[in-house]
């Protein structure tokens, strides 16, 4: 038998790949080789660690010590200290280490203290791309449990109790969306799992699927148990190659394991699950259209109700869940929904998987516990801002989201606080922006996001964002008047009600909150000038009611 | 393999028609879908040409004009803004050119500019056909598109 007396988990997950972390296993591996270490050191393909701005990253174990930005010229120095001599290559590493012995373990460094890993709890820990590591790590165990113990009532039940809400931007109550599901007539039903990521920032479901595969497919199976489907599909975005390439591989894995397919662990219940790509469009993200993609047909939302629960994909019962919201499944049953509502605050449970990203010093993704504040995500998590600049704004949950300003920092991230500033958790994109920005620059640059995205198919949408986009134009030129910023007020209360769906409804979110929290930012556009000197300003017009 | 056969297996599956299509476009040589292809689509599906159409027309990822042979997707979302994107914009419209929507003479690339694209742990970035280049700096461009000239 091969002795294994280190092993070395490098990143695989798309940022790390996109930074060369394939030709960096493959060197290490050579140099083992070289070095005549190849048999007592294996080295592992994991998924995301977290610090996608410093990556590629590595852990070495047993010690735990991470290595960031390692390049193919580290890794002589990394086999022959560390690997060799058991010395750690100091200048790579992230976790602090004072003295020669002493180490900070690395769920007790900076970047992950404050973090609780449940979504996540698999991410570069096992390798994704093997079925066994994942049930090594308790995988499937939970399936397994409902199958024998709990009635499809019981698991939504548990799911209730736990107050898990969707973690794809709506933070629908998920217990209660299966529940409908459950009890809507038919016997033919779908579970779809909504990994059509499009919120500008966020990449959290690509690196969750890239990371632990099987977790979400667990999370399927369960909620196509309690829902009483046979038949899931997943759809994800047709740009996410190597989330294709995972979940196929893991279908077919689970499927030749007994996992998916008939009669699953000698049960009476079956089923199977497929793949199905986007082709660019992001309110596909909307459920009613995703439901319309998968139909072959223009991703245009549908007029609700009926909800999905009632008539969804080819007019039966459907349920849609976000990726995470699924993989947080599998440990609500293994560990209890009161075990969850322990995590977070007393109305929002569990924890949010974010993404960081702008100009903050750890860009990359997070899970940490609901309630959290934003300072603690920013100042601590994230490392702070770059390039001895200052924290300007963070714009929460997306594109779709709120900006906040300096003064929110202290708001815990959850449901009911963030709305109350006008913000949303929404799809966990946290985009941080020092004060180099202009505030005006960048609404226009939300805005033609979503004109640029709104399907058309409704007209206070279609005509809305564009007449916005307009609108923030002229005022970064300097050439619009007070009335237009009051013209920009009245839309936005329009569009918060009429449109067909989320994406027209929440589009001039940005737009408010931004306009709220730096109105004399704004309002010096209106003179001709722009105090972060980004917009062009040749043309501007002096106004007198400015 | 012929297109019509290339198709029909898709045709049972969830979502066939925009996998057909994606096939389509990919063996259309120019990254794009001609009427012949919408008309094809319609009959193998069984489905009325107009409404083949909208889907078709309805996704960014499609084309209805031809294309260069590789096409150039640049990420204008705020994450990819605010660390420098249209300075990538800029240079690639000078290195190539072209303006945002236009084929170079030669006919190798297209520019478009995209929506996020799911990698902003590596923004700016930008998409070359299925490849994602990140870290993207005006200097670094040249050598990248040399590797698809």
């Amino acid at each position: 038998m091969r002795f294994i007396r280190s092993h070395i988990l490098i990143c695989s997950g798309s940022n790390c790949q996109l930074r060369g972390s394939l030709s960096i296993m493959h060197a290490l591996e050579a140099e083992l080789i070289k070095k005549g270490l190849y048999q007592e050191i294996r080295i592992v393909e994991t998924g995301c660690l977290g610090l996608c701005e410093k990556g590629p990253g590595m852990v070495v174990y047993p010690e735990g010590v991470m290595y960031t930005r390692v390049t193919l010229a580290d890794i002589p120095e990394i086999v022959e200290e560390h690997l060799l001599k058991g010395r750690f290559v100091r200048r790579l590493m992230t976790q602090p280490a004072d003295g020669e012995d002493k180490l900070t373990p690395l769920n007790m460094s900076p970047f992950f203290i404050k973090q609780k890993r449940v979504v996540l709890k698999n991410c570069g820990l096992i390798n994704p791309e093997s079925i066994e590591e994942y049930i090594a790590a308790g995988g499937y165990q939970s399936l397994a449990m409902a199958l024998d113990q709990y009635s499809p009532d019981q698991v939504i039940q548990i799911v209730k109790d736990s107050n898990l809400r969707g973690r794809g931007g709506a933070g629908f109550p998920t217990g209660r969306k299966w529940d409908f599901t459950r009890r809507a007539e038919g016997t033919e039903k779908y579970l779809i799992c909504n990994a059509d990521e499009g919120e500008p920032g966020t990449f959290k479901d690509r690196l969750i699927i890239e990371g632990d595969p099987h977790l979400v497919l667990e999370g399927m199976s369960l909620a196509a148990y309690a829902i009483g489907a046979d038949k899931g599909i997943i759809y994800v975005r047709g740009e996410y190659d190597l989330s294709i390439k995972r979940l196929e591989q893991a279908i077919r894995q689970a499927r030749e394991s007994g996992l998916l397919g008939r009669n699953i662990l000698g049960s009476e219940f079956s089923f199977d699950i497929d793949v199905c790509l986007g082709a660019g469009a992001y309110v596909c993200g909307e459920e009613t259209a995703l439901i319309e993609s998968i139909e072959g047909k223009r991703g245009e939302p549908r007029l609700k109700p009926p909800y999905p629960a009632q008539a969804g994909l080819w007019g039966k019962p459907t349920s849609v869940n976000n990726v995470e919201t699924l993989a947080n499944i599998p440990s609500i049953i293994e560990h209890g929904a009161e075990w969850f509502r322990s995590i977070g605050t007393a109305t929002s449970s569990g924890t949010k998987v974010f993404t960081l990203t702008g100009n903050v010093v750890n860009a990359g993704l997070i899970e940490v516990p609901m309630g959290i504040t934003l300072r603690e995500v920013i100042m601590e998590i994230g490392g702070g801002i770059p390039g001895g600049r200052q924290f300007k704004m963070a714009q929460t949950g997306g594109t779709s989201g709120g900006c906040l300003a300096e003064e929110h920092l202290d708001v815990p991230m959850d449901y009911e606080s963030l709305s109350q500033y006008g913000s949303s958790l929404g799809s966990g994109a946290l985009l941080i922006m020092d004060d180099s920005h202009c505030i005006v620059d960048l609404t226009k640059c939300f805005l033609r996001f979503f004109v640029h995205e709104s399907c058309g198919q409704c007209t206070p949408c279609r005509e809305g964002t564009a007449q916005l986009y307009n609108i923030v134009d002229k005022i970064s030129k300097g050439r619009a008047a007070g009335s237009d910023i009051d013209l920009i007020e009245k839309l936005s209360r329009t569009m918060q009600i009429s449109p067909l769906c989320a994406l027209g409804q929440t589009a001039p979110i940005p737009v408010l909150s931004a306009f709220q929290y730096f109105g004399p930012e704004v309002r010096a556009h209106l003179r001709g000038t722009c105090p972060a000197g980004i917009c062009n300003m040749k043309g501007a017009l002096a106004n007198a009611d400015s | 393999m012929g297109k019509r056969e290339a198709i029909a297996a898709f045709v049972d599956q969830p979502g066939g028609l925009i996998k057909a299509l994606h096939r389509l476009q990919d063996q259309s040589g120019h990254n794009f879908l001609s009427p012949q292809d919408i008309e094809l689509a319609a009959e193998v599906f069984d489905l009325p040409t107009a409404s083949v159409w909208g889907t078709a027309t309805f996704y960014s990822l499609f084309s209805m004009t031809p294309r260069g042979r590789h096409v150039i997707r640049v990420c204008e979302s705020a994450p990819c803004h605010v660390v420098g994107s249209l300075n990538i914009l800029s240079e690639l419209e000078k290195h190539l050119g072209v303006q945002v929507g236009e084929t170079t003479k030669d006919g190798c690339f297209t520019l478009e500019v995209a929506s996020c694209l799911g990698v902003c742990g590596v923004a700016p970035a930008m998409m070359i056909d299925e490849n994602i280049h990140g870290n993207l700096t005006p200097q670094s461009l040249a050598k990248i598109l040399a590797g698809y000239a």
